[in-house]
């Protein structure tokens, strides 16, 4: 663009007639066609079909069907709170202020993985906590965390994938073998991963549950120096194996009903233990475990005393968006960040916008 | 030239090209951001900040164009034109606010933080309220593309008076150096 030379300014618009108004024309129009087209690749309307949170979603409702307000994936769950009491020395590898001594309330969500609401509890299924720590001045903490020792993906794209390998065939109502099959061969991390999940017996509840951030964090304190770091949730509570299933059978819902019950008789405690890399640890690899001497740092005790239905509480309408963290932590380099929060946050879109059906965990359940 | 001007004002020239180069980027990286899995978290940290700043620099450009005197319109426009140029004007000065404001009060109605930059944070415009968050959700998402739209519209009118008028109609808003000429005022 720019002005043009002075000589043709006086020149009367009808003038430009034929071959020259045309292609000036062709001008106006090649350059708003580029600047729309860009605008259209950058949202994924054209081009290739690239995995995009919208399509990830997708196929959390392909594979679990879509039950209106409800989470696509830990869609079964309920709603805790209580509080946090810091023992201030996470302070030395973060200046998060989580960190500092003192008490912060809580709110949470149990949940088991998958994305069917009124599926039935079993011990095998992922157990899954969000927990959003309230600090000072509006910052929040949010974590969602497992109960898996490692994650089974490194990247989006192989969750996805085997997403897509794990849903029912049509023909026979269960997932085709060969399709997870082919998964793990072309994902021989995910074996290494699930064969490390599979070797650890689950706990016999939620309460006796040890739940892991998975994902690694770069945490900074107040010198400036970074840390990369893990952390786990562990019961304070005694930890015993899960139950044979057949005492499992008569009650749907017996780990949320055995939680309810804990909760009741006395508030439930997690010690927040940090685990900070070592050299040669991966941070942008979940499947991976670190070696376990590595530095442990007792960060405090988190009480949860209060439990609630999604259809009541609060934590149903939070999205435990792993990415919203106070100063002094920050994301790592691994994918699976970036991608979590892009995932949660476009099912929380979905979600929010729809007429709530009511919780198979109800308050007249969590009230018992 | 004060009472008769030829030429938006300096500081209107400044503000016009930086804003349309901050409503570009914010409008490619609003778009890039939700088709994104692993940009998605640099993008949307770029793009709370951006878009308060945009919120300010728009309240900034409100009151500045309430205090000056513009430039005539070229005689090349038809009456016509003229109502479309101003009603899209106040439609872009409109989603100017209207954006920020939206996206800031469905982050509130999300009952999310709005994280600025470090410990930086604003407090929250509404309640918490799933309803409104998804309102206030998809509203953002028209807005912008009613954005997009109009921004189209006013570079094709540009364009065309420019390329095809020749009237000069762009040098009222140059920041680059451009010979007088007396095209405006002629005709």
């Amino acid at each position: 663009m720019g002005s043009e030379p002075n000589q043709l300014s006086d020149a009367a618009p009808v003038s430009f007639g034929g071959a020259g108004l045309v292609l000036r024309l062709l001008v106006i129009a090649v350059v708003i066609a580029v600047i729309a087209g860009l605008f259209l690749d950058a949202g994924g309307w054209i081009g290739s079909r690239k995995l995009t949170p919208a399509r990830f979603v997708d196929g959390f409702e392909q594979v679990f069907g879509v039950h209106a307000g409800f989470r696509r994936n830990h869609a079964k769950g309920v709603d805790v709170s209580g509080y946090f009491e810091s023992s201030g020395q996470g302070a030395d590898i973060s200046k998060a202020s989580v960190f500092l001594a003192g008490r912060l309330p809580v709110v949470g969500r149990f949940s088991l993985g998958g994305g069917k609401p009124y599926a039935a509890d079993a011990a095998q299924s992922v157990r899954g906590l969000g927990i959003l720590f309230q600090l000072p001045h509006g910052e929040e903490w949010r974590t969602a965390m497992v109960n898996l020792p490692v994650f089974p993906f490194r990247t989006p794209q192989a969750f996805y994938e085997q997403l897509l390998a794990s849903a029912p065939d049509p023909a026979t109502g269960k997932p085709d073998p060969a399709k997870m099959k082919l998964f793990l061969e072309q994902h021989p991390e995910s074996a290494s991963a699930i064969q490390l999940i599979r070797s650890q017996k689950p706990a016999s509840g939620f309460d006796d549950t040890t739940f892991n951030s998975l994902n690694s964090f770069r945490f900074v304190n107040s010198l400036g120096e970074t840390a990369s770091v893990r952390w786990s949730l562990i019961p304070v509570q005694s930890s015993n194996p899960a139950q044979a299933e057949s005492v499992q059978q008569s009650d749907t819902n017996y780990l949320f009903d055995g939680l309810i019950a804990a909760i009741h008789k006395g508030p439930l405690q997690w010690r927040l233990i940090l685990t900070v890399a070592g050299p040669g640890d991966p941070s942008d690899d979940a499947t991976i475990p670190w070696p376990p001497d590595r530095r442990k740092i007792d960060a405090g005790i988190l009480t949860l005393d209060h439990i609630e239905s999604d259809d009541t509480g609060l934590a149903r309408d939070i999205n435990f968006d792993p990415l919203v963290l106070p100063n002094g932590i920050s994301a790592s380099d691994d994918p699976l960040l970036s991608a979590r929060s892009a995932v949660y946050s476009q099912d929380f879109t979905r979600r929010e916008g729809e007429h709530k059906e009511p919780s198979p965990i109800s308050a007249a359940e969590t009230g018992k | 030239m004060a009472s008769n001007p030829t030429h938006f004002t300096p500081l209107s020239r400044i503000l016009h090209w930086l804003m349309a180069a901050m409503l570009l980027a914010m409008l490619f990286i609003g778009v890039s951001m939700v088709a994104s899995l692993g940009d998605y978290h640099r993008l949307v940290a770029i793009h709370r900040p951006l878009g308060i700043m945009i919120l300010i620099l728009a309240a900034i450009r409100l009151v500045n164009r309430m205090l000056t005197t513009l430039p005539p319109f070229p005689p090349t426009m038809s009456r016509r034109e003229r109502f479309l140029a101003s009603a899209s004007e106040r439609l872009l000065y409109t989603l100017m606010f209207a954006l920020p404001l939206v996206g800031w009060g469905m982050l509130s109605a999300g009952h999310y933080p709005i994280v600025m930059f470090g410990p930086v944070h604003l407090p929250a415009i509404l309640p918490a309220d799933p309803t409104l968050y998804a309102i206030l959700r998809k509203t953002h998402t028209i807005l912008a593309y009613l954005l997009f739209l109009t921004f189209l519209a006013h570079l094709s009118a540009v364009l065309f008076h420019t390329l095809i008028k020749r009237d000069h109609l762009l040098d009222r808003m140059a920041l680059w150096p451009v010979r007088t000429h007396g095209s405006i005022n002629k005709n």
